[in-house]
């Protein structure tokens, strides 16, 4: 770990931690931003994730940048991931099937390996979650092994429906609300994302941890989910 | 509490307050009035807290119809507004007898005007805030981020201030000013090529019509970033990204959370409630800041609240 405070607006500082993305960077990160998030208390405005950063936003009429700078210097002195620092575990259902994952085939034939040999090895993993970004509740998960690895689609989908998981490159990612969207989709989770009437809001936070559980058609219908294919929504 | 009707609106008239905050790790996004300078003086001739929700109109097109006695308050753009056909210009209060009509007719001078009632508009809280982002279907009158709409019904709680306020002359922003805005210098700026840092700083921008709440392209001299691809990572308020094809862009408040491409820095507050009232086609410059002298500005600036 090689940190560097960096300058990025008035009131915004970038922490950076790393310089390539790794599942072994997590449990630093969490440690990290949980010692930011004590050492600004009140002063912190939003603290933004990613996966080798954390972005500090303070509140510019309490602290001046100098300041700022010293409250990162404090809290990081010592950082040491600890077991508390722990995410929580989610397992997500999906159902992977053409109808709602469309590229199911594409990752077989790019792979080698049959349809069900996809499905297995990516629901066989455990992923982190990175950052959240691109629209609220939706998690950057990785990494999916390079046998299942693809390229986002060369035209971005009008819109994906809500529920369905994707895989980018070495990402995989489940989007929350209907959006458009460029990612290879495997399959739908019939799992609520994000809510604005729970706590927290969103099911899955930085740094927690997520394994997919393939399902079949009707358990997946009883757990809620919608299984209209994306032709017809389109 | 005070009602007033939506007559006429577009789906660039929203309800805002100064954004959504706390929740950006979830990738929820800031959203607020763009132009926070002229949303703080509308509050501020009510007496509000100056983070009150308003609503935000751009361009014009947008009427209301008071159901009852009104107190208001108009900041921003002169967006040619009307109390039954007679001209209202911006920064003041004023009163609206039931029945009197209040409309937008087109841009005059500046982009945005905010109008504010006292204690704000009434909407719910989600996530903290009653900014509206469509996007991400959150805040508004109905909480799902919708922008308003002819025959809503606006309503507000707070008490009418007796006394009509106007802000002194000097106090008043200037819209038509043609000064540099202000970038804070960011961690990439060593990565571009040096032609490009004079191109940057030297000649004008233009402001594409390929601008929203997200973002507003810049169109100019292309710049050559030369440093490493970039991991996504945390973009703050008017980050100036620079995409591969080289023509900038500034991150407004509906900007996504985290982003990949490298910026030249950000601009400062005041530079974005200026570039926030700027229409497409206008020509503006960059001038390159350090932090420290941005934050005493800023902090001076405020004092004006006061």
């Amino acid at each position: 770990m090689k940190l560097r405070v960096e300058v990025v607006a008035l009131d915004c500082l970038m922490v950076r931690l790393f310089d390539q993305i790794a599942e072994a960077n997590m449990p630093w990160m969490l440690a990290a931003s949980e010692s930011l998030r004590s050492a600004f208390a009140e002063h912190l405005i939003d603290l933004v994730p990613s996966y080798t950063t954390l972005m500090v936003h303070y509140d510019l009429n309490a602290l001046s940048p100098a300041q700022a700078r010293e409250l990162i210097a404090q809290a990081l002195i010592d950082l040491s991931p600890n077991a508390r620092t722990r995410g929580t575990c989610h397992v997500l259902p999906v159902w992977y099937d053409l109808s709602v994952g469309p590229e199911l085939s594409l990752l077989s034939q790019r792979s080698g390996l049959t349809v069900a040999e996809v499905i297995r090895r990516h629901s066989q993993r455990e992923y982190q979650v990175f950052a959240l970004g691109f629209a609220p509740g939706f998690a950057f998960m990785g990494l999916v092994e390079e046998a299942l690895a693809a390229p986002r689609l060369n035209t971005p989908r009008k819109m994906v429906a809500a529920g369905s998981v994707g895989i980018a490159e070495r990402q995989t990612a489940a989007y929350p609300v209907v959006s458009p969207g460029g990612w290879n989709l495997i399959g739908r989770t019939p799992a609520k994302l994000f809510d604005r009437h729970r706590d927290g809001y969103s099911l899955m936070q930085p740094g927690d941890t997520v394994r997919f559980e393939a399902v079949g058609h009707a358990e997946f219908i009883n757990l809620g989910g919608d299984d209209t294919p994306l032709e017809a929504q389109a | 509490m005070s009602r007033l009707r939506i007559e006429a609106s577009t789906p660039l008239c929203l309800l805002q307050d100064a954004g959504r905050f706390g929740v950006r790790h979830l990738g929820v996004t800031q959203g607020g009035g763009l132009d926070w300078r002229s949303l703080s003086w509308a509050n501020w001739l009510l007496d509000n807290r100056l983070d009150a929700a308003v609503i935000e109109i751009t361009l014009g097109g947008f009427a209301v119809v008071a159901e009852d006695e009104c107190v208001l308050a108009l900041a921003g753009a002169d967006l040619g507004a009307q109390v039954d056909g007679e001209a209202l210009a911006p920064w003041r209060s004023f009163r609206l007898h039931k029945g009197q009509r209040l409309q937008f007719t087109r841009p005059l001078l500046g982009a945005r005007a905010y109008l504010a009632a006292p204690g704000g508009f009434d909407a719910p809280k989600v996530l903290g805030s009653s900014a509206t982002v469509v996007r991400e279907a959150l805040g508004g009158l109905d909480g799902m981020g919708r922008p308003l709409a002819k025959d809503q019904s606006l309503s507000y709680s707070g008490n009418s201030v007796m006394l009509l306020r106007q802000l002194p002359a000097e106090q008043r922003p200037d819209l038509e000013l043609d000064a540099p805005l202000d970038l804070v210098l960011g961690a990439q700026i060593g990565e571009f090529s040096g032609q490009s840092l004079f191109d940057a700083f030297n000649n004008p921008w233009h402001l594409d019509s390929r601008a929203d709440r997200m973002g507003i392209r810049l169109l100019g001299t292309a710049l050559h970033y030369q440093g490493q691809p970039m991991i996504s990572e945390g973009i703050p308020l008017g980050a100036v990204q620079v995409p591969p094809d080289g023509q900038p862009i500034v991150l407004l408040n509906d900007r996504q959370t985290i982003g990949g491409y490298p910026r030249l820095g950000a601009l400062t507050p005041l530079a974005l409630a200026r570039l926030a009232q700027c229409l497409p086609g206008a020509s503006v410059r960059l001038r390159p800041v350090v932090q420290e002298v941005a934050h005493r500005e800023h902090i001076d600036y405020l004092r004006r609240f006061n």
